[in-house]
This record gives C-alpha cells, sequence and structure tokens, in this order.
C-alpha cells in the first residue's frame, strides 16, 4: 500500500480532480449542486440508506455479478489469463443501473419526485427509466433525434416504463445535445426535479457521485479475484466514454501499485481521422457540461461532435477523474478503431459464447492485444460493462452480408 | 468607477433605467454588425451585450441558440467578432459588453482574448458557465486590462451567497428574473419585489434585470424593480426580422421608468 491514497484524495472540497473538475454551470444551478453534494454525503453515512441501495442492488439488479474466468478467449490469445467482470448480467444488461438505483434513491431522500436524464445510446435511459417505474419517480428522458432514429427500440422501452423521451433537435442531435438540454430542463425545474447524470462526467459533485455508485464493480471485483487467485490482477482493463464503468472499476485499484490500469477509448474511424472519440489521444484541455476536462474541439473552442460505432463512447469528453489519472500516470489511455472493436465482439460471442455491447468490445478487442504481450501467470481482469443485443442491428449492418 | 458602470449610474441621474440590448454578433454575417451596433447606439441604449455563438449553448433558451447555429453557420468565431469590433472602435461611443461561454475563451487564450477585447474597445465580460466560485481567475488576468468580470445572481441563490456575488460583481450585477433559460416569458414569479429589494439592498452596484424581457410593458416593471433591464431573445428576433421599430418600443419603455411606475 502506498503511504498517500492517490484514490482518497480526489475530488477536492472545490470539486478538482489535479486541475481537472470543478464547477462550470450557470448560477440558477449552483444551490442545486450544494444540496445535492450536502444530501449526498449525508446519505452515505446514514446507514439505512446504504443498507436500501445494497437491498436494491442484491435483490433487484442481481448484484455480485460473477467474476468470470474465460479460459477458451484465454487459450485463444496464449497469454494472460483474463477474467471477465460480467456487468452485462445486471438488470437491464449494463452497469448503468448501479448508478441510475442509487441516484433515484437519493433524489427521493431529498423529496425531489421528478427525474431528468440524458442518453445516447438508450443504456442509461432505460437504466433511468427502469429505477424510476421501480421508486414511483417521473421521468423525463432528453436524446438526440439522430439517436432515437437508430435506436427505437429503445425509446420504445423507457416509454413502456412509464418515462417522457424528448427529442432534441439542435446541434448534431446526439448525446451531447441531450446533455445540453437536460441541463436547459434541470435550469428550468430545479426546485422539484433532480438530474440523473449517467455518466462521471459534468460538474461536481456529479463525477464523485456516479464514481461512488459505480465503484461496487471494483470492489466486487478486488474481493473475488483475491478468493479465486489468491492475489491482485495485473492489468485491469475497461472501455471509456465518459468513463463510468471505468472509474468504478479502476478506482479500489488506483492505490495498488502493481495493477496496471488500461482505460480504452474508441478511436471510430482512427485517431488520424476527423472521426473518432478518444478526447484523451486527440483532444485538447476544455470545459463543456460543467468539468474542464479533455474535449474534441476546433481551435475556436467550438466542441466538436464524437464519432464511434459505439454509441456509448459517442462523447467529445472524458471525465475529470480519468484525465487527472492520465496526467499522473497512473491509467494508461489507448485506442481501438471500430473495426478492432467489431473484431473483439465476435472473438468472444465465437469463443466464450457472450454477445458483448459495441463499448465493452473496445476494451475485449484491447484485452486482446495486451493478452499476447503478457505471460500465462499473468492476470487481467476486463470490465464487460455491458451485453450486445442492443447492437445487432448496428452490427449487422457493420458487418454486412457475413451474418 | 469603472467605465461600465459610469455609463448606467449616468441613465439613474438623467431619471431613467439602463437598457442593454443583448445581440448575437454575426446572426446575418458579420457585416451586419456595425451597423447594428451604431443603429442601437443611436437609439440610445446605455451598453451593448455582445454575443459569442457557441456549439454548446447550456443556458440559452431556442431564439438565441438558433441565431448562434446562424451565425455558426457564417463561420463567426469570438476571433473574428473582436477583430470586427477593432475595425470601428473609434465610431463606438457606448460601453460594449461580451456574453461568451467559457470554452471559447479557453482555446483563445485568457492573456490573448483580454488584449483582443481591448483592441475591440470591449469593457466588461459575462460568462454564463463561470459562477463565482470558478470567476477569480477571470478577474485576475482581465482586471488589469480594464475589462469588467460581470456575475449573475439567481433566484435559486440564496441571500448570503447574493451578497457574496454582490461584493465580487463588477460594472453590475446581472439579476435574472426567471429559474430557467434565456427567451421570452408571459409571467414572473410573485416574490420578484422581495428578491430585488435584497439584492439591491446587498449590492454596492448597480443591478441590471434580464431573462425572459420581451415587451415594453416588462420592461417598465422589470425597470420598477432594478436599475435597469437586459433584453436579449424581443432583440435578435426583431433583428432578425429587421422590425426595429420594436426595439424602439422597447428602449423608449426604460425612459422615465421612475415617473411610470409611481403613477
Amino acid at each position: 500500500m502506498m503511504a498517500i491514497s492517490i484514490a482518497n484524495s480526489v475530488p477536492t472540497k472545490e470539486g478538482r480532480y489535479g486541475k481537472f473538475g470543478g464547477q462550470f454551470v450557470p448560477e440558477t444551478l449552483m444551490t442545486a449542486l450544494m444540496e445535492l453534494e450536502t444530501a449526498y454525503d449525508e446519505a452515505m453515512d446514514d446507514q439505512s440508506f446504504t443498507e436500501e441501495l445494497a437491498y436494491y442492488l442484491q435483490q433487484y439488479v442481481g448484484r455480485e455479478t460473477p467474476l468470470y474466468y474465460a479460459e477458451n478467449l484465454t487459450k485463444e490469445l496464449g497469454g494472460a489469463k483474463v477474467y471477465l467482470k460480467r456487468e452485462d448480467l445486471n438488470h437491464t444488461g449494463a452497469h448503468k443501473i448501479n448508478n441510475a438505483i442509487g441516484q433515484a434513491l437519493l433524489a427521493k431522500r431529498m423529496g425531489k419526485n421528478k427525474i431528468v436524464a440524458e442518453t445516447g445510446a438508450g443504456q442509461h435511459g432505460v437504466a433511468t427509466a427502469t429505477a424510476c417505474a421501480l421508486l414511483n419517480l417521473e421521468c423525463v428522458v432528453f436524446m438526440g433525434a439522430e439517436d432515437i432514429k437508430r435506436q427505437q427500440l429503445n425509446v420504445f422501452r423507457m416509454e413502456l416504463l412509464g418515462t417522457k423521451v424528448e427529442s432534441v433537435e439542435t446541434g448534431s442531435k446526439t448525446l451531447k445535445d441531450a446533455v445540453n438540454a437536460a441541463l436547459r430542463y434541470w435550469v428550468t425545474n430545479v426546485e422539484d426535479t433532480h438530474y440523473i447524470l449517467g455518466s462521471a462526467l459534468g460538474p461536481h459533485p456529479f463525477p464523485k457521485i456516479v464514481r461512488d455508485f459505480q465503484r461496487v464493480i471494483g470492489v466486487e471485483t478486488r474481493e473475488q479475484i483475491l478468493a479465486k487467485e489468491g492475489c491482485l490482477p495485473d492489468a485491469v482493463v475497461a472501455c471509456i466514454g465518459g468513463g463510468s464503468n471505468a472509474i468504478g472499476m479502476f478506482h479500489p485499484f488506483v492505490d495498488d501499485e502493481t495493477v496496471a490500469l488500461y482505460g480504452v477509448e474508441a478511436a471510430g474511424s482512427g485517431i488520424g481521422t476527423a472521426k473518432h472519440a478518444a478526447a484523451i489521444a486527440g483532444g485538447q484541455l476544455g470545459v463543456l457540461h460543467g468539468a474542464y476536462m479533455y474535449l474534441l474541439q476546433d481551435e475556436n473552442g467550438f466542441v466538436q461532435e464524437a464519432h464511434s460505432i459505439s454509441a456509448g463512447l459517442d462523447y467529445p469528453g472524458k471525465g475529470p477523474e480519468h484525465c487527472y489519472l492520465h496526467d499522473i500516470g497512473r491509467v494508461t489511455f489507448d485506442s481501438i478503431t471500430d473495426s478492432e472493436a467489431l473484431e473483439g465482439l465476435q472473438l468472444l460471442c465465437r469463443t466464450e459464447g457472450i454477445l458483448p455491447a459495441l463499448e465493452s468490445a473496445h476494451a475485449i478487442a484491447y484485452t486482446a492485444k495486451l493478452a499476447k504481450t503478457m505471460s500465462t501467470d499473468d492476470i487481467i481482469v476486463v470490465c464487460l460493462s455491458g451485453r450486445g443485443d442492443k447492437d445487432v442491428h448496428t452490427v449487422r449492418k457493420a458487418l454486412g452480408g457475413e451474418i | 468607477m469603472t467605465t461600465l458602470q459610469q455609463a448606467i449610474e449616468q441613465t439613474k441621474i438623467a431619471g431613467n433605467k439602463a437598457f442593454v440590448p443583448y445581440i448575437m454578433a454575426g446572426d446575418g454575417g458579420l457585416k451586419t454588425l456595425k451597423p447594428t451596433i451604431l443603429k442601437l447606439q443611436q437609439m440610445g441604449v446605455t451598453a451593448i451585450e455582445v454575443g459569442i455563438p457557441f456549439t454548446d449553448p447550456v443556458a440559452d433558451g431556442p431564439t438565441i441558440e438558433q441565431a448562434g447555429e446562424r451565425a455558426l453557420a457564417e463561420g463567426v468565431t469570438l476571433r473574428k467578432v473582436l477583430e470586427n469590433l477593432a475595425s470601428f472602435k473609434e465610431e463606438i461611443h457606448v460601453p460594449l459588453v461580451v456574453m461568451t461561454y467559457f470554452n471559447p475563451v479557453l482555446a483563445f487564450g485568457l492573456e490573448a482574448f483580454a488584449k483582443a477585447c481591448v483592441a475591440g474597445g470591449v469593457k466588461g465580460l459575462i460568462v454564463p458557465d463561470v459562477p463565482l466560485e470558478e470567476s477569480a481567475v477571470l478577474r485576475t488576468t482581465l482586471n488589469p486590462y480594464g475589462i469588467d468580470i460581470v456575475q449573475l445572481v439567481s433566484l435559486t441563490s440564496p441571500p448570503e451567497r447574493i451578497a457574496r456575488i454582490a461584493a465580487a460583481s463588477q460594472g453590475f450585477v446581472y439579476a435574472i428574473t426567471v429559474n430557467g433559460i434565456t427567451g421570452a416569458r408571459t409571467s414572473f414569479a410573485n416574490d420578484l419585489h422581495d428578491h430585488f429589494a435584497r439584492l439591491r439592498e446587498a449590492s454596492q452596484i448597480p443591478v441590471l434585470a434580464g431573462f425572459g424581457i420581451s415587451t415594453p410593458e416588462q420592461v417598465v416593471s422589470m425597470g420598477a424593480l432594478s436599475d435597469g433591464v437586459i433584453v436579449g431573445s424581443a432583440i435578435v428576433t426583431a433583428l432578425h426580422e429587421g422590425k426595429f421599430e420594436k426595439i424602439e418600443a422597447l428602449v423608449s419603455a426604460s425612459k422615465g421608468v421612475f415617473q411610470k411606475s409611481t403613477l
């Protein structure tokens, strides 16, 4: 163990992760953010809240999720042993529900019975709609008009769950514009509405709250690998859009010097092209949606659209804690292209009979490269953040006549 | 007292309320910037808020967002606007206040931005996504160049916070009159009177009301609560439609508000 914990040193009380993070929001939201921070701190100190959260995570979400030894994949790759943290087995099919349930319980505790959320592919929207149906909260989800076209089924799922889906017709009509619209809605309805932000992004305290609700992934993984192997893994791999599954997985390992952490960004058509979502590899420092972070932008500070075959990684910024962990050299960031991710997806289907989400397929594709460089005594844990049923249409289209 | 504050104090001495129109720079092309500013100046406005288009304007409603999208489509940037202002700086006699989101300023570079503001005759800056907690860096870099940093106060700001914001704000305090984004409103909350009373009590500098003010009647009623008004979406729409008479009606409503409100 290190003498000084990196993991517990951020955020500061100003919401900073090194120079990253902060609270760059309209004044109308500042009081709500402060109230949220106070309510959150009180809730986490209140045993009845943490017990209620634990109850729903176990009885409703289906935790803990297995840490599965992917023996066939390991043999195929011929290198390090690969374990998969099966977040795809959660209710609603991804890690997003961990945070949605936590924040919905928090909203209820704060006496806010209305919820607003943004969604890209619809996974966070579905998770939020689910938590709201469960806890009897009124829910509106903003979704870009382009994403609505691509994700009709998730729109219908949200509507079945009693959520109102609002189409966002401005800007690029995708995730970042959905966040803009959700923020506007929150500014207007702040007195009775809580905003359930879906990733480790946005103004303080959101990146911390989302991290803490997703930490269950890494906490379980740590216990499970110690029980199975008697030691910590040599490497932990997770895909990164905004970074919620990755920070949840990484955080309990940040102070373990021997564990290498790898964050996998979406390289889209390639980092050298204009069509990618790799803000750490190809972005500059900037402010969007409340936080100072690495951001895809042009020389005038206009935010650029992110591109990835995976809608969940299709965001132009990276969460402030990831930016910090990159700057201090604790997490290694690399990227995987659309076509590599498609190969990763097929590899896992073929070897293990698991269809991963396209987001998670980026982590699988990176692991395939990494495992080959490591010895058979080494252990890699991959966060399999979601299942791929939602992506079948996209994958089929991308692979042409192959299926 | 800064140039900006002085301009507002002078309108008060004349028995009027400050009237600050917001324009989206480059809506209709950058060539419209000079004639628009000179025309508003001629109408007797107190200062002009020059809005900079941005890809993600989270504090703005549809009217200003769409104007921003039109300006972006014309290739308008923060740098181009400031260069354009510099080209007719001598003809500008009212203080200009730039309103921009933070990221274009960061991309410009704070120091370089400050110098370009000076060259363009800019006297103040409003950054809607930089609240009090994050604003020190703006004052540190821009105050030495004689540029005021205007802070916003909202209806949700508690009294203790209102006092701190009022103490930090320069030129004037921008009082948001609604919970929400920019754009026309038909009604306002009932407790605005108390809110403004507290705010003006806490502030050593003028308090201007903004967001949602779009009719001459609202200019009168909001002007009565404050030292003046900022009108955005209604001006942007009138300029887009070429209806200058609508702007004239709004400006003239700000004249002699003291008398009107006590009748």
